[in-house]
């Protein structure tokens, strides 16, 4: 048991903890906040597999993006104080059971199949290795999706901007007047 | 680093997706499901890293994987507000419960 291996063990108690106190909270904010904690044990448990990239990305777009966009909705949305409703007593048992029993029977699979191929090779995860992979064209390129993703990007911001529009007066009457 | 087998990490992840899978159930409220529905995605991450780190070193296809589903996750959370906000506007509330016209 040394500093790695204790420092692994605490990266996922965070991580799990600060989870299920997301899920289980009453006060919504509370629960952005619990899920904040969790995605940052997340990114620490990428700084201790060495890969930092990735880590840095986790924390550019989870915690910078997408908790503070959860939580501008959370404002527009409802007052953050008031609790929300408890969950049902019988749906909260079979929810729990349903969850319990799909993690004992991964867990249980997983554990039975023992990985024996676990290679020594080095692991190289440097920043100009992604860029050089991720734009080249040869046949182990991602420059395919690297496009496509970035149409799906600018489809969802046009989308977005139609979704949360307010209809203008023009639009108003015109679709009153299909309706007659 | 090699002191914690490869099976301990997926432990982990598996825990948080059925965690997930639990706040996806329980809740009624749109943007907690949201909240689920993140840390979801994020085991799976974990997951990809992860064998990609321990049983395939030389190459780099899962650390692809995990930054493409990251940026996808972003999209489909900016969508999801967007008509989580528009929801709000012609209901008042954002209950699942609320919003049952559509609901055969």
């Amino acid at each position: 048991m040394n500093t790695s291996t204790i420092i692994f063990y605490a990266i996922a108690a965070l991580i799990l903890g600060a989870a299920i106190l997301a899920v289980t909270t009453l006060k919504i904010f509370r629960s952005a906040i619990w899920l904040l904690f969790s995605l940052v044990g997340i990114a620490a448990l990428y700084f201790w597999m060495q890969v930092e990239f990735i880590a840095a990305i986790q924390i550019v777009v989870y915690v910078g993006g997408i908790v503070v966009l959860i939580i501008f909705s959370i404002f527009l949305t409802q007052q953050s104080g008031k609790e929300m409703d408890k969950p049902a007593k019988g749906k909260m048992i079979f929810s729990a059971l349903a969850a319990l029993f799909g993690t004992a029977f991964t867990i249980n699979l997983i554990s039975h199949y023992g990985f024996n191929n676990i290679s020594a090779a080095p692991f190289n995860p440097s920043v100009d290795e992604i860029g050089m992979q991720m734009l080249s064209t040869t046949s182990h390129g991602f420059i395919l999706p690297f496009e496509v993703v970035s149409m799906l990007l600018l489809a969802a911001m046009v989308g977005c901007i139609v979704i949360a529009m307010k209809p203008t007066e023009a639009t108003i009457v015109h679709l009153n007047k299909k309706e007659d | 680093m090699n002191e914690v087998p490869l099976t301990h990490i997926l432990f982990v992840s598996t825990a948080l997706f059925f965690i997930g899978m639990y706040g996806l159930f329980t809740r009624r409220n749109l943007i907690t499901m949201l909240m689920s529905i993140e840390l979801m995605l994020n085991s799976v991450n974990i997951n990809f890293v992860a064998f990609n780190k321990y049983l395939f070193p030389d190459k780099l296809d899962g650390m692809f994987f995990s930054l493409f589903i990251i940026t996808i996750a972003a999209a489909e959370a900016a969508v999801a507000i967007a008509i989580i906000i528009n929801l709000y506007r012609s209901h008042q509330s954002i209950d699942v419960d609320d919003a049952t016209e559509m609901k055969f």
